[in-house]
Formats: C-alpha cells, sequence, structure tokens
C-alpha cells in the first residue's frame, strides 16, 4: 500500500532524511523508532503530501503523492506530531468538519462521527470547545479525526503521546484491530509498544534506515541475544568456563565469581539453536553435580539494540 | 454541486463559523458602521452637502478598509500556521487553492454583511432626497470589490507569517501603498519631476482612479477588472507562498 523510495529531504544544506527506502503492506504495522530530531516526522510529512521530497517517490495505494496527491491523500488517515484541530470548534464540529473535507454526508457522516468517537472515547467532551480541553482529549480528537473515513493507510505520528497508561493501552489495541486490514505507520519512542503491536519496525538514525526488520529479528540483532547465563556455586570459575565452552554448541563461554558465585555466559554458535543450548548446558550441570540457579536464556532487548544502533560511540566506531 | 465547489463551500462554512462564534465579529461590525457613520456625517458633511448621493459615504472606504480589511483577514492562514492546523488542512482530500478560495470567500462574505448592515445610509438619502439608485448600486459594488482586492493581498501576506500582527502590518502597507500611487495629493506632487507617462503608469497601479467611477455610478469593465486581476494576482501568491513554505 505504501511504497517509500529513495526519500531525501534536505533544509538548506542539512539532510534530515536520507535515501530512505521502505514498504507497508496490507495488514502490516510498522513501527518507527529513531531519536529526537531522526528525520521521523519528515518522513511522513512527506509521506502525507505536506511537504515535497527533495528526491524520491512515495506512491500510496498505486498513487503517486506528488503527481496525484489528491487521490492518495483520500487513502490516508494522518495524526500530525502535535495533534493541531481547530481550537474554535467543539469537538463534535471539528469532526464534522474533517468528515465533510473527506466527502462524507448525510446520515453516513453522523455514522461515522459516532464510530470514531466511540473509538477513541470522546463521549464525555463531544460538545467541549477543543481550546478547553486537555492534552490527551485532544490528543484523542485528533486521533478520531484520521479514523473518520476508515482509511486503508493509516499514519500516525506519536499516537499514544500524552496519553494516560489506560488510554494508551486501548490505543495499542485499536492499533492491532485495525491493523488487520490496513496499512499503519506509526512513530513511538516507547519501546513495548512496538513489541506490543508492530509486526515491523524500522529504526532511523540522522535521516537513514538503520535497521528493518520485525521485533524477534531486530531483538536478535543484540549481541547478547541467544547467549545463556547461569549461576554456580561451589565449583571454579575456570573449570565452569572450560568445560561450557567446550560444549558442541557453544562459541565461548565466560565465568567470573563474584561474591562467591560463579556467574557464567554461554554464548551460542548458531542463535536459531538456543533453546537446544540451553538444554545442553543443564545435562553438563547435572552430570557434573553442580550447584546451580537461574539459568536464563537472553532473547535479546529492544532498547539496548536501540542504544546500540544509534549511540554516538557506535556510529563513531562503524565508521571508523 | 461538484466535488471543488463543494470542498471550497466546506471550508468557507467553518471560517465564517469561525467569525462568529467568537465576539470578534460583532466588534468587528460595531466598529465599521461606527468608523463609516463618523466619516460620512462628521468628515464628510453629509447633511451639509445637501445632495441626494452617497458621495460622502464611498469616498472614505480606501481608507476605512485600508486598517479593518486587514484586520479581519490577519488570521485567515496565520493563525492556521500558528496553532499547526496547517498540516491537518493541506493533507486533506483538497488542493491548496480550494482552501485559499474557500478562506477567501469566508471573509469576503463577511465583509459583505458588515458593508449590508450600512443600508441605514441609504435609507437617509432616500428620506431626505431621491437618489440615484444605481449610482448607489454601483457604489456598494466598487466597494466589495475594493474589499475583496485588499482582502486578497491580506490573504496573501497572512500566509507568509504565524505572526497575525506583522501580517496585518504587511497588508496595511502595501494597501497603503496602492492607495498613494494613485491618490491626487500624492499624483501632484509626482508630475512636478517626473515624466506624465510614469506618474500614469503609478497611477494606474492605484485603486483610486479605479475607485472614482464606481461611487459616480459608471461601472466600468476595466476599473472591474483591474480589482478582479489584483485578487487573482494576490491569491495566486498564496498558493505560491504556500508551496514555498512547505518545500523551504
Ligand atoms: N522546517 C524545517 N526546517 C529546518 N529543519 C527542519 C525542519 N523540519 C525539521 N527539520 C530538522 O530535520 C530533522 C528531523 O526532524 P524530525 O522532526 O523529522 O525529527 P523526529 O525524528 O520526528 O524527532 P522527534 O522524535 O523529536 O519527533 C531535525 O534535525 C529538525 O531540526
Ligand atoms: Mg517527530
Amino acid at each position: 500500500m505504501i511504497k517509500v523510495e529513495n526519500l531525501v529531504k534536505e533544509f538548506g544544506t542539512k539532510k534530515a532524511v536520507n535515501r530512505v527506502s521502505f514498504t507497508v503492506q496490507k495488514g502490516e504495522i510498522l513501527g518507527f523508532l529513531g531519536p529526537n530530531g531522526a528525520g521521523k516526522s519528515t518522513t511522513m510529512r512527506m509521506i502525507t503530501g505536506f511537504i515535497p521530497p527533495t528526491e524520491g517517490r512515495v506512491t500510496v495505494g498505486g498513487h503517486d503523492i506528488s503527481e496525484n496527491p489528491v487521490e492518495a491523500k483520500r487513502l490516508i488517515g494522518y495524526l500530525p506530531e502535535s495533534a493541531p484541530c481547530y481550537s474554535d470548534m467543539s469537538v463534535h464540529g471539528f469532526l464534522n468538519f474533517t468528515a465533510e473535507l473527506r466527502g462524507i454526508n448525510g446520515t453516513k457522516r453522523e455514522e461515522a462521527v459516532r464510530r470514531v468517537v466511540g473509538l477513541c472515547s470522546l463521549e464525555s467532551v463531544l460538545h467541549q470547545s477543543v481550546d478547553t480541553l486537555s492534552k490527551g482529549f485532544r490528543h484523542r480528537t485528533c486521533l478520531a479525526q484520521s479514523l473518520i473515513h476508515d482509511p486503508e493507510v493509516l499514519i500516525l505520528d506519536e499516537p499514544t503521546d500524552g496519553l494516560d497508561p489506560n488510554q494508551k493501552h486501548e490505543v495499542r489495541q485499536l492499533l492491532k484491530r485495525l491493523g488487520q486490514n490496513k496499512a499503519i505507520v506509526f512513530s513511538t519512542h516507547i519501546l513495548e509498544e512496538v513489541d506490543a503491536c508492530c509486526t515491523r519496525a524500522i529504526i532511523i538514525d540522522h535521516g537513514e534506515v538503520r535497521a528493518n526488520g520485525t521485533p524477534a529479528e531486530l531483538r536478535a540483532q543484540h549481541d547478547l541475544a541467544g547467549s545463556v547465563t547461569l549461576q554456580v556455586h561451589g565449583t571454579p570459575a575456570e573449570t565452569v568456563k572450560s568445560r561450557l565452552g567446550g560444549l558442541m554448541l557453544a562459541q565461548k563461554a565466560t565465568a567470573s565469581l563474584v561474591d562467591g558465585v560463579v556467574h557464567a555466559r554461554v554464548y551460542p554458535r548458531n542463535r536459531a539453536m538456543n533453546g537446544e543450548l540451553a538444554k545442553a548446558i543443564a545435562e553438563v550441570t547435572t552430570k557434573e553435580g553442580w550447584q546451580f540457579d537461574e539459568l536464563h536464556t537472553e532473547d535479546g532487548r529492544l532498547d539496548e539494540v536501540f542504544r546500540g544502533i544509534t549511540r554516538p560511540d557506535t556510529l563513531a566506531s562503524k565508521t571508523e | 454541486m461538484n466535488e471543488a465547489t463543494r470542498n471550497i463551500w466546506t471550508i468557507t462554512k467553518r471560517e465564517l463559523g469561525g467569525y462568529f462564534n467568537s465576539p470578534v465579529a460583532y466588534v468587528f461590525i460595531v466598529i465599521f458602521l461606527l468608523l463609516n457613520g463618523f466619516f460620512t456625517f462628521m468628515l464628510g458633511n453629509f447633511f451639509e452637502r445637501g445632495e441626494a448621493n452617497l458621495n460622502a459615504f464611498f469616498v472614505w472606504h480606501p481608507w476605512l478598509y485600508l486598517f479593518l480589511v486587514p484586520a479581519a483577514g490577519m488570521r485567515l492562514w496565520a493563525e492556521e500556521r500558528r496553532i499547526g492546523t496547517l498540516e491537518l488542512l493541506l493533507t486533506m482530500p483538497i488542493t491548496a487553492w480550494q482552501a485559499i478560495l474557500g478562506k477567501f470567500l469566508s471573509c469576503w462574505v463577511f465583509l459583505a454583511l458588515a458593508l449590508f448592515l450600512t443600508f441605514p445610509v441609504v435609507a437617509t438619502v432616500a428620506y431626505l432626497g431621491s437618489p440615484d439608485i444605481g449610482a448607489i448600486l454601483s457604489g456598494y459594488f466598487g466597494s466589495l470589490l475594493l474589499a475583496g482586492a485588499y482582502l486578497a493581498i491580506t490573504v496573501a501576506t497572512s500566509a507568509m507569517t504565524r505572526n497575525q500582527v506583522i501580517s496585518f502590518i504587511l497588508s496595511v502597507v502595501i494597501c497603503f501603498f496602492l492607495i498613494l500611487a494613485g491618490w491626487e495629493p500624492v499624483t501632484n506632487l509626482l508630475v512636478r519631476w517626473a515624466p506624465q507617462w510614469l506618474v500614469e503608469t503609478v497611477a494606474s497601479f492605484s485603486v483610486m482612479p479605479h475607485f472614482t467611477g464606481f461611487q459616480r455610478g459608471v461601472v466600468d469593465i476595466r476599473d472591474t477588472l483591474f480589482f478582479v486581476s489584483v485578487m487573482i494576482f494576490s491569491l495566486f501568491s498564496t498558493s505560491v507562498i504556500l508551496r514555498g513554505l512547505r518545500g523551504a
């Protein structure tokens, strides 16, 4: 549904977005991650046709956003970063207006407004003026606006920003539900959201895509992913290290003595087989009669992966 | 109604609602009427003239509109930029032209309404004498065109900035120039050292010579075209400004 090819955006001499390409199919929920100023909002503004790209192409449902903007925009529901709403209108008036601009008329419009008011739990503020709304309600009003025409494509810039924990949960559930037959792109700074509802995630930094994959794939990029840790009592660290490092499935092992307990970590030869590795280690410990506890397989941590990819020092070491 | 007119109408309706939802609209209309009365009856010596026409009324409009039209139109785009709804509006399935026209029309309709409310002046002349109805109608028509031209300029300056005050000042300056270029005291000054053709060219850009005809009851197609061209040119500039803004 969404196809982004070699997107570049320059502000003066500064490249805010640099050769970004990806596609999103129907049924996919793409999480857009990256530190502040990475270029997430700029990319989304180009996808929705608000700012033209310096280079590159965006097509939405087969319509080029530069050549055929109106047709492409029809398919898109968009929540801008600041969740802007016309402050001189009531919530109901605002939703009515956006529905009208989307070409929804008559009883269909009442129905559409009622539907999104329900989806975003706006019943209690329906006739309140937008400028007296709390931040979370304003955010939800703008989110409701993006859903009013039941679009095939949803572009949401930080949809859970400013919401209370219950509403965050609600919105994630909503995205998951909607994602079954839509193409959704949303940006976020909350990594659990990626696990909670994305089918795929992109990490972008300094305008460039650094990683693109399912949450599990991203997690596996972590250096420690797939390694097995355990603590052994009453056995010398050296013995533990050489015995575990000698395992067929192990690439190497480390062990150190902390407070009289040996903390060991075994790295797998093949990450896909880490279940086997844990089993093999368990067998060794029983055979050797080691006293151990906390045998645990790391599945990699998304925040660590995120930091590893976007931390300035790792960037520097990569370019060296 | 086809889609384009429907979109324009949707936007016009919203903006009009925006005017009347706030007290600003009523304050504006009251000030407009008071100033009109003051200029016409005090400065224009309406009664002393003893003429059954509205010259004393219309002659002040270029000056009256100079401040009132920018005040009414300055928020149209500036406010949209300030609160960020521009991003929402321009990612809707409408063209920038439809948005520009919708906004322009809403404010023009509002000004027309304010102008319409000056009808007691007409009633007064009709009561005191037997005025030339044709001249009155053409005066109103010209006044409306004049307001439209100023408004289109304000729409353009409003798109240039997110600050309403700056937008107001810019449009006042531009409209003031459009008055001065053809205002008699200024042209008389210019003739002393500039060649005749130059003075005439400069003056032809002014609203003044184009507006006087309407007051006398002459609806000249060239004068009408002048105001319409100012509107088209300014609205076109607005679309260029809006595009440039997003491309920056
Ligand atoms: N209109 C503009 N003019 C100049 N620079 C801009 C403009 N808009 C964005 N930028 C720059 O482009 C870069 C990317 O900004 P962008 O808003 O896309 O970041 P982001 O990934 O959305 O960040 P955040 O997580 O803080 O929302 C930033 O360095 C920003 O300063
Ligand atoms: Mg952003």
